[in-house]
């Protein structure tokens, strides 16, 4: 534990002394979804029918962005080698970075929602069950996209392929989190889809990090 | 049968890089109190072979043992005892010299005051200076008391005279000849051996 916090500060240090960098995804977040209703008519009923896909799929491109770089630093500079030799096992280590990385970005991204949802005139009921559906899913995709920094660590351009192999199994956590927006928007019960949510965090947050470690043993051999 | 307590051994060691085949049937033991010297043109495989030696990748062939066990199979307070360090020194350049030792002093659970050991590698002046802003040197010697502060038993260094000017370099023997004194066991890599040769060193040639 006491090196699941050690590790959980200095990433927490580390991040507020690189704010720009905290700052870009959430800027990108913001840009796309306010690039929607420019483009698209300003009907009221067709910002709302696609208002919730869209600050979703932006949510998730913006935590891929976010941690696509989550190992490169430690591994480029020698940190990584030396956390691999310290006594914290390396699943606890990725723990630590991958909760760092949520708390400084994940958490932001769930504060800007209900203001940015505003601009697609989603109801006040959709905007905190959306809040809460991200709340759920954002452990859930810093895990994926953390296995898939993981795998390409080793690789100069690994971004673009991060995409590839974390984005089809983001599949659910859209699916449950727009339908979750979704029947809130229209008034009925939502507790379904943030279950299933709820239960995916718990199933990732508990078995992906050990998948995050070896992949990264591996990666770095 | 010897009463001596190998710490380090090594048994029909292969290593590779790639496809390449860089040792083969590498066999040696360290007791407590060697030093070994890897000594070998560029590209021989010293690097590779120290960090099949830290546990960072796995030999080819063979096996590596520290006490007796496998180094895939240690306990963590037993992987604790293995100090690595490669050409980079693992220090957060956003972070001062004080911030990068008490973190890895608070990692390996030795917390405390760092002032004496800052001072004998003469970074008391930029203790709270972003590593960002050091020269190569005072980097090495920052990366140097790193190790120092992990209370590690086994160094395997890798270069570790780069970047070092003759005091820091006559600081690093000074540390290596205590380390070993106290019972460490030390295996460097390095192109100048003649500076870290003492009696009952270990030559390993590549």
């Amino acid at each position: 534990m006491t090196g699941f916090i050690v590790i959980l500060e200095r990433d927490l240090k580390l991040a507020f002394r690189r704010v720009s960098e905290l700052a870009n995804p959430l800027l990108f977040f913001v840009i796309v979804t306010s690039l929607f209703p420019l483009a698209l008519s300003p009907d009221r009923l067709l910002l709302q029918a696609v208002g919730a896909g869209v600050l979703w799929v932006a949510a998730l491109l913006s935590s891929l962005l976010a941690l696509e770089g989550l190992f490169r630093a430690d591994v480029e500079d020698g940190s990584m080698e030396q956390l691999m030799l310290s006594p914290v096992p390396l699943s606890i280590i990725v723990l630590a970075k991958i909760t760092a990385h949520w708390i400084v970005s994940g958490v932001p991204l769930i504060a800007l929602v209900p203001v940015v949802a505003l601009s697609f005139e989603l109801p006040a009921q959709a905007l905190w069950v959306m809040a809460a559906a991200l709340l759920l899913a954002t452990p859930t995709l810093s895990v994926l996209v953390s296995i898939g920094a993981a795998l390409t660590v080793s690789l100069k351009s690994g971004g673009s392929i991060i995409g590839l192999l974390v984005l089809p199994l983001c599949s659910p956590l859209l699916i449950f989190g727009a339908r979750a927006t979704d029947l809130a928007a229209q008034g009925e019960a939502v507790a379904g889809p943030l279950y299933l949510l709820g239960a995916l965090a718990v199933f990732s947050v508990s078995l992906g990090p050990l998948a995050a470690a070896a992949a990264l043993k591996v990666g770095l051999e | 049968m010897s009463s001596v307590e190998y710490l380090l051994a090594s048994r029909s060691l292969a290593v590779t890089r790639g496809e390449v085949r860089l040792i083969n049937e590498l066999d040696f033991e360290l007791a407590q109190g060697q030093l070994a010297l890897v000594v070998g043109p560029n590209g021989s495989g010293k690097t590779s072979l120290l960090r099949v030696l830290a546990g960072l990748s796995a030999p080819a062939l063979g096996q590596v043992t520290w006490r007796g066990v496998e180094l895939h199979r240690l306990a963590p307070e037993q992987r604790s005892e293995l100090g690595y360090r490669g050409h980079f020194d693992g220090l957060k350049k956003d972070f001062t010299v004080t911030e990068n030792i008490e973190f890895y002093a608070r990692l390996s659970g030795h917390q405390g005051r760092h002032d004496q050991l800052m001072s004998d590698l003469s970074l008391t002046e930029v203790k709270d200076r972003q590593v960002r802003f050091l020269s190569a040197g005072q980097r090495r010697r920052t990366g140097l008391a790193t190790l120092k502060v992990g209370g590690t038993r086994l160094w395997l260094l890798d270069e570790p005279m780069t970047n070092l000017d003759a005091d820091g370099r006559s600081l690093l023997a000074g540390w290596l000849e205590a380390h070993l004194h106290d019972g460490g066991v030390a295996v460097v890599a390095t192109h100048q051996p003649d500076e870290l040769l003492r009696s009952g060193t270990l030559m390993i040639e590549l």
